[in-house]
């Protein structure tokens, strides 16, 4: 069951555009790209390396980097359009109403202060409450964590912490404020295998507890099949394939999704990888005319390469390919065969 | 820690001894003391005689030992030139050179780290443009250039400011002040200028690269994403992160000013350490010479110790460490 699924959305991506303008033209990063977030969901965000899921969080929390900037679209937080506000409106959002939690835990954290002081100054930021107060709320943050001696710990420096303690840290440092949304990007790539498991569980088992809604961008399928109540498969800044996790990880619609899940040698089970997608995802500055996935597509007709699809109903998910559509791709495309 | 104060505080007394050494030679090796000390017509006999009053005709081991138990208690002999005690001649002239180092250093510390900090977060703004533009004037015009063109403008053009001197000055034992009265502040002004605006450019330089830099960590965007005031994002936690080299840099020229006071005392006829070892040079007055050296190494060994012990305050990575991980570099 998908929680939240009948309620109103917490977070609402409209067709958001991300541009950045460079010397030699406008390279479009992140291209018409529409979702929404249920209080309380876990959506997993997918694909290959530059498909523009970092910009996207990037572009929630408003902190895309200049030249980088939203060029369309709108983000909406319950009800309230954000990505429009003024720099110190937008701070105060984040952090409380959306928190962010990165890649490398051992950068996240400022070297010369103790993570106290880092707990403390964000708890004060948003929360009404004394330095007492605070202090004690950055313990009960630590020890929900799972940090042991939270009380003494809680005066050392980012130094004196494992790479996996760090990242509970950054964890506490995103839940200061009890946020609605967590936007996480890639938050165990950085951490050794055998500490990843332990903080998707932990931010897992958080934010049911607490009711938060996670935006959970990875590479790892399996974290998103562990963790993710929908998954959303981005190639070349654009979404390919929305739904909900069963069906897109089990059932994938979109040629490119079956290629992305083949390639997941699943636990246990040998896979022959006949589904490995061959060639790389194409560059912002060249992407294919019609759809951008149709030089790699087994499936690809003339139709893919003049007419660029968007999201439409393919089975439970929705995918933007022509296979779905009613008039299908059109006339098989004459491909010169590689290798030849 | 104690560990690491006890080695700096060996490699101190290590530095001052090889200078002191150098000074050592200068008695020996540049020129004989005694024909600077005594006339043309004085006899073979009268010479041989002073030689041993002064003790120059035991062993140099010896000679050096006395040297630097001498230097220690502040005892570096009679000046060739004036016949007073070098000791006093420098103590005299230490206050004006340090007042003025003094002035010049805050004034390069307080004006070059706020400039660095405003270049830094706002590199594109045409402000930070033009600073740096300008720094790089700062840079490369020599310092009796800079001091010239001053005294040219504001003493000769204008005629607003002193160009030469301390002004009137105010005795505090043997301390004396021109922060106390106007024409010693009035004085103070082109001299600092002169002498702190290398070290001021190359402060605000330091300071905006490394804040270009700090604003580019992981930690200043997690600092963004937790929704930290502008504020205290810039001075809390980036600011504080370009401490360490910004200090160590800063002690350095805080030594350089002091030795490159020579220079400014020289176009300013400040009455100064500088202006003394100048004339002492010109003179061959070999006390004075060795004297200030001592004197110089003195103060950057200090200012070395300081910038060490601030390292520890600064970043908690150092404390509780093997004083092996405190060394820079
Ligand atoms: N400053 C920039 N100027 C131009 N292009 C940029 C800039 N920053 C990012 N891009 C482009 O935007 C695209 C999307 O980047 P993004 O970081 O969102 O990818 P990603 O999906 O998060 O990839 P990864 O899995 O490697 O983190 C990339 O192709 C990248 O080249
Ligand atoms: S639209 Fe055409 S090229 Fe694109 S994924 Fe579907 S079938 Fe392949
Ligand atoms: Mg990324």
């Amino acid at each position: 069951m998908i929680p939240g699924s009948n309620q109103a959305p917490l977070l609402e991506v409209r067709n958001l555009r991300v541009e950045f303008p460079t010397r030699r033209g406008t390279l479009v990063a992140v291209d018409d790209v529409s979702f929404s977030i249920s209080p309380g969901e876990v959506l997993g965000v997918v694909g290959e390396s530059g498909a523009g899921k970092s910009l996207t969080g990037a572009a929630i929390i408003g902190l895309l980097e200049p030249p980088g900037r939203i060029a369309g679209g709108e983000v909406v937080l319950e009800g309230e359009r954000i990505d429009n506000l003024p720099y110190e409106r937008m701070r105060r959002i984040r952090g409380a109403r959306i928190g962010a939690i990165f890649q490398d835990p051992l950068t996240s954290l400022n070297p010369l202060y103790s993570i106290g002081r880092q707990l403390v100054e964000t708890i004060q930021t948003h929360l009404p409450l004394s330095a007492a107060d605070a202090r004690q709320r950055a313990i009960d943050l630590l020890k929900e964590v799972g940090i042991p001696g939270a009380e003494t710990r809680v005066d050392h420096y980012p130094h004196q912490f494992s790479g996996g303690m760090r990242q509970r840290v950054v964890i506490a440092l995103a839940l200061c404020a009890n946020p609605r949304l967590i936007v996480a990007d890639e938050p165990t790539t950085a951490l050794d295998v055998s500490i990843q498991a332990q903080i998707i569980a932990l931010l897992k088992r958080l934010c049911r507890e607490h009711g938060t809604a996670v935006m959970l961008v990875t590479h790892d399928m399996g974290v998103i099949a562990e963790t993710a109540d929908r998954v959303a498969v981005m190639y070349a800044g654009r979404l390919a394939e929305i739904g909900p996790v069963r069906d897109v990880v089990k059932n994938a619609s979109h040629p490119y999704t079956r290629g992305l899940m083949g390639s997941i040698p699943s636990l246990g089970v040998r896979t022959e990888r006949l589904t490995q997608i061959d060639g790389a995802m194409p560059r912002l500055t060249a992407i294919p005319r019609g759809c951008a996935f149709n030089p790699r597509c087994p499936d690809a007709g003339q139709r893919c390469t003049a007419e660029r699809p968007d999201l439409m109903p393919a089975g439970v998910t929705r995918a933007a390919c022509w296979l779905y559509h009613s008039q299908g791709v059109g006339p098989a495309l004459a491909r010169e065969t590689a290798n030849a | 820690m104690i560990a690491f104060i006890l080695r700096r505080l060996a490699q101190a007394v290590g530095v001052l001894l090889a200078v002191g050494f150098i000074a050592f030679s200068l008695f020996t090796y540049i020129g004989d003391p005694i024909n600077a000390m005594v006339g043309q017509d004085t006899s073979m006999e009268d010479r041989e005689e002073l030689r041993r009053k002064l003790g120059l005709d035991d062993s140099p081991p010896l000679q050096f030992a006395r040297f630097i138990g001498n230097a220690a208690s502040g005892r570096f002999g009679l000046s060739y030139r004036t016949s007073d005690p070098v000791g006093r001649l420098i103590l005299e002239r230490l206050p004006a050179t340090l007042e003025l180092s003094l002035c010049a250093a805050i004034f390069a510390v307080g004006l070059g780290v706020p400039l660095g900090v405003y270049t830094g977060l706002y590199p594109r703004h045409w402000t930070s443009r033009a600073l740096q533009a300008v720094s790089l004037i700062g840079i490369s015009l020599p310092t009796f250039l800079i001091g010239i063109m001053l005294i040219l403008f504001f003493a000769v053009i204008l005629n607003v400011l002193p160009s030469f001197g301390r002004g009137d000055t105010v005795k505090f034992g043997w301390w004396t002040s021109g922060f106390f009265t106007w024409s010693g502040l009035k004085a103070l002004i082109l001299p600092s200028i002169t002498l702190g605006l290398f070290q001021l450019t190359l402060i605000m330089r330091l300071v905006r690269s490394e804040m270009l830099e700090v604003m580019r960590t992981d930690y200043i965007k997690f600092a963004r994403a937790r929704g930290l005031s502008n504020r205290a994002i810039n001075f809390g936690h980036a600011l504080k992160n370009t401490l360490v080299p910004v200090i160590t840099i800063t002690g350095l020229q805080l030594g350089a000013i002091i030795a490159f006071a020579i220079v400014t005392e020289t176009v300013f006829a400040w009455p100064g350490m500088g202006q003394l070892f100048v004339q002492s040079v010109q003179f061959g007055d070999i006390p004075v010479m060795a004297a200030y050296l001592l004197l110089v190494s003195f103060f950057f060994v200090v200012i070395n110790m300081i910038v060490d012990l601030l390292y520890f305050v600064v970043d908690p990575r150092l404390r509780g460490m093997g004083a092996a991980a405190a060394g820079r570099h």
